[in-house]
């Protein structure tokens, strides 16, 4: 494995593990953190807290002192890379009404196949279908 | 170290970690990091741009399996629905993030870190049909659905 690829492995392990500590592999907890209206359980919001505070500081530090340039020659991502529009806001509102469903996004469903769970396998298989029917209908990702 | 019951300090220290894990991964590749594109760029292999998905997915799960057998409050998984119902939930989160182009991670977090307005846009959007689903489910009679 090269230098790179070694990288975005250790990233991936990063990902994972902060996924299962962080609560976010728990559908009870993310139903419960979407119902407002009830008991409502606040802590997922520390997740996305801490992940964009983390992120977004790390960034404005690296363009500050180091600049647009990433490692291996690559330049960081610009900031508004596609419009706002009708695509944008239906595809959040299906993807929301899934997440509420199932209590599951495409990170923690994926990080609960390591437990072998039938119920993340059946949903990882399914949210496949789903992104092959939005490049078939959409032209998702056809890029 | 983290040790039951679950709190609102496991919760930060995993946003943490992502927050780490994407910025690495950004450094690394010099595109915003999002679960659903890059797995759903991984169902059509293409030579050159292909094989790093596999590896950050094999790195996904090598360090959610380490951490559901090390830390306690990890091993908490209590589903809400039927697999019926999962399976529908599977199609909307897999159709809906690749015409919206992205997930919590991809706009809730890279997105929201860059200053993007279409990831606010989204986030705001995808959190508030979330709750309407939620509130509908719970509250609101839709316990008809398994």
């Amino acid at each position: 494995m090269n230098a790179r690829n070694l990288l975005i492995f250790a990233g991936g392990l990063l990902f994972g593990v902060g996924l299962a500590i962080s609560g976010m592999t728990d559908p009870q907890r993310v139903v419960g953190f979407l119902d407002i209206a009830g008991n409502w359980d606040y802590s997922l919001a520390f997740v996305m807290g801490g992940a964009v505070t983390t992120l977004g500081l790390s960034l404005i530090a690296w363009r500050k002192f180091v600049g647009d340039t990433g490692w291996f020659g690559t330049r960081l991502p610009a900031r508004d890379p596609d419009p706002i529009d009708r695509r944008l806001v239906f595809g959040a509102a299906i993807f929301g009404a899934g997440w509420g469903l199932g209590g599951f996004c495409p990170g923690p469903a994926i990080a609960n196949l390591a437990a072998l769970r039938l119920d993340a396998l059946l949903f990882v298989a399914a949210m496949a279908v789903g992104m092959i029917l939005a490049r078939v209908v959409a032209r998702a990702d056809c890029e | 170290m983290f040790s039951a019951p679950y709190s609102p300090a496991h919760a930060l220290f995993g946003g943490v970690l992502i927050g780490l894990s994407s910025l690495l991964v950004i450094l690394v590749t010099g595109r915003p990091l999002g679960i659903s594109g890059m797995f759903s760029r991984s169902l059509v292999p293409r030579p050159g741009d292909w094989a790093w998905r596999l590896v950050f997915f094999a790195g996904l799960l090598a360090g959610a399996a380490f951490a559901f057998h090390t830390v306690d409050t990890a091993t908490l998984y209590r589903p809400v629905r039927s697999l019926f119902a999962l399976a529908i939930a599977g199609v909307l989160v897999g159709f809906g993030t690749r015409l919206g182009g992205g997930c919590t991670s991809g706009h809730g977090v890279c997105g929201l870190s860059l200053g993007s307005k279409n990831s606010l846009v989204a986030t705001l959007v995808f959190m508030g049909t979330g709750m309407v689903t939620v509130f509908v489910l719970r509250h609101a009679g839709g316990a008809l659905l398994p």
